[in-house]
């Protein structure tokens, strides 16, 4: 038995016209911060609806703690806490009220008092939720993911709408989280928070995954890349430099051509653009930080085209 | 090990599964706590009913005359007594039509159908919840009508009490199922805000709250008769007065709920 506690493979899943997720695989080891990284519209919390059960899959495979979400239902809710974007509570519900309630559809919950305390809400026990900031909600919704006492925990933009300053507490309460053993994936489109926290990192472009690993991985990846650009002075025929090795990527911006790929390209590049009788104008070369790696891994076709 | 790690998992043991209706209790006790916690809700529901017979009843010159002069049996009964039933069918409306299709299209709107199905129990039982605590709160406002009636405004007591809380029942049945319908497809507050209160005055109008259905045109009469609270009203009156058992407009609200409280089962989201 390996140490999996999250396995999808093949995941797709369409609505209407829109292909919102297609063909995703990602395994979440136990114990870790798994950050699923990505901008926007990139399918990030369909993915995470469906590892919940809250969505059926139009194909693939997904099991949560050896369990299939849909046909494990019930099970499955009761080991997986899940903290969801835009779903609020009923609005003259206390802080205590929302944890003594939720304590009780679980079978062996958190204490609400501890949890409070350890969340920061006990001055706000008493507070309605319709009164509450936007990080006290987050963190009472976070909460309300953990009086469960869950084995796995999905938190969907833990951190959108906070201050700089509550978002560092929401980031040492995920550390604390995990600390008390609890597998955690995290679903953020900021860089910095997944670079941050987690201990491994899928991005997320278009409904798949374009790149998995650690942050530190994902970084060095990046850095061994160029980024090549140059205005041609005439038409590039097709397929002349996507057959070059280590060629990546190629787009089209404002008449320059924008070559990702690896170092020894450049070279290639040049001899062929040569051996077609062109010449590259206003030639750079630059190296590509981490957050260029995930603006280009995560840029969306539309952009690539224009 | 952190055992005493209030969020640690419990990752040894047995684990027992929850007794099957603690959570709907649980539930069921919040959604009451709530209820309470808006003072618009519960006066216009449990308190503004009986508020509206006493005022009537005390200070309506009316209020001793024969019901209908020109009915054997309705010209038996106090004008006052006749009003009884139309507030019946008031608190009747106010519950099912106002304040529950709202409060369920809000649960809808704002996610917290959808929070709950992230959790072991179902929003089914959240929808269970509302309905129990409505229908509690409608027996709260209908026996506080009924009870200033008797000891403040000397109405007399229903002729045949059977029929009366058979036509509440089944009134209950019908508008909460039109309630019901309209939690079922409004997209937010607002949508079930307006068309439940357009749906709450309509029946006001022909439950007889403004005129007396008496008073009213015949045609007016002839259609109260079809719609939801109207039959309530005739219904109740019916058996309050002692009239000959009111078939048709029992029938009527049946019919109501047979069809809109399996519509807005099938219609229902949950997100």
């Amino acid at each position: 038995m390996d140490d999996s506690v999250i396995e999808v493979s093949h995941l797709r899943k369409t609505y209407g016209d829109t292909q919102a997720v297609r063909d995703l695989s990602l395994q979440v080891h136990r114990g870790e911060i798994f950050g699923l990284l990505g901008r926007n519209g990139a399918g990030k919390t369909t993915t995470v609806e469906i590892i919940g059960g809250l969505r059926r899959p139009d194909s693939g495979q997904v099991t949560v703690l050896g369990l299939d979400p849909i046909r494990d239902g019930a099970r499955l809710r009761e080991q997986v806490g899940l903290q969801l974007q835009d779903s609020q509570l009923q609005p003259r519900i206390t802080v205590r009220e929302a944890l003594d309630l939720y304590a009780s559809f679980y079978p062996e919950p958190a204490d609400p008092t501890a949890l409070m305390a350890e969340l920061g809400l006990t001055a706000k026990a008493g507070t309605r939720f319709d009164r509450l900031s936007g990080g006290q909600r987050q963190r009472l919704s976070v909460a309300l993911a953990l009086v469960g006492r869950p084995q796995v925990a999905i938190l969907d933009e833990l951190t959108t709408g906070l201050d700089p300053h509550a978002r560092r507490e929401a980031w040492d309460l995920v550390r604390q989280v995990r600390a008390s053993g609890v597998t955690i994936l995290l679903v953020t489109h900021l860089m910095e928070e997944a670079e941050r926290l987690c201990d491994r990192i899928a991005v997320i472009a278009d409904g798949t995954v374009v790149a998995t690993g650690t942050p530190a991985e994902l970084a060095a990846s990046a850095r061994t890349g160029r980024i090549l650009s140059f205005v041609p002075d005439g038409p590039v025929p097709d397929g002349l430099l996507d057959a070059i090795p280590g060629v990546q990527a190629i787009s089209l911006l404002e008449g320059r051509l924008v070559l990702r790929g690896a170092n020894q390209m450049v070279q290639d590049v040049l001899v062929a653009l040569a051996g077609a009788g062109l010449h590259a104008d206003d030639l750079r070369l630059e190296a590509p930080n981490l957050e260029d790696a995930f603006l280009e891994l995560t840029r969306t076709e539309k952009e690539v085209a224009a | 090990m952190t055992a005493q790690h209030p969020i640690a998992h419990p990752s040894t043991g047995r684990r027992r599964l929850a007794p099957a209706p603690r959570p709907l209790l649980a539930l069921i006790r919040v959604e009451a706590r709530l209820f309470l916690r808006d003072p618009g809700t519960w006066f216009f529901t449990l308190v503004f009913p009986a508020l509206l017979l006493t005022t009537l009843g005390l200070f309506m010159p009316w209020a001793d005359d024969p019901y209908d002069a020109t009915d054997p049996v309705l010209g038996t009964i106090t004008a006052i007594t006749g009003y009884t039933p139309i507030v019946l069918s008031l608190a009747v409306a106010t519950v099912a039509l106002t304040g529950y299709p709202a409060t369920m299209a809000g649960y809808r709107q704002r996610g917290v159908l959808r929070r709950l199905s992230a959790t072991p129990v179902a929003p089914s039982r959240l929808l269970a919840a509302q309905v129990v605590v409505n229908v509690l709160a409608l027996l709260v406002a209908g026996g506080l009508a009924i009870g200033v009636a008797t000891v403040v405004l000397d109405v007399s007591a229903p002729a045949q009490p059977v029929t009366v809380l058979l036509a509440f029942v089944l009134a209950a049945f019908a508008a909460f199922g039109l309630g019901s319908l309209v939690a079922a497809v409004a997209p937010t507050t607002g949508a079930a805000t307006g068309v439940g209160m357009t749906l709450y005055f309509v029946s006001l109008f022909f439950a007889g709250v403004w005129f007396p259905l008496p008073l009213m045109p015949e045609p007016v009469q002839q259609i109260a008769t079809y719609v939801p609270l109207g039959a309530a009203t005739q219904a109740m009156t019916a058996g309050w007065a002692g009239q000959p058992f009111p078939t048709q407009t029992l029938v009527v609200l049946a019919a109501w709920s047979l069809v809109t409280v399996p519509l807005a089962g099938r219609l229902f989201r949950w997100s």
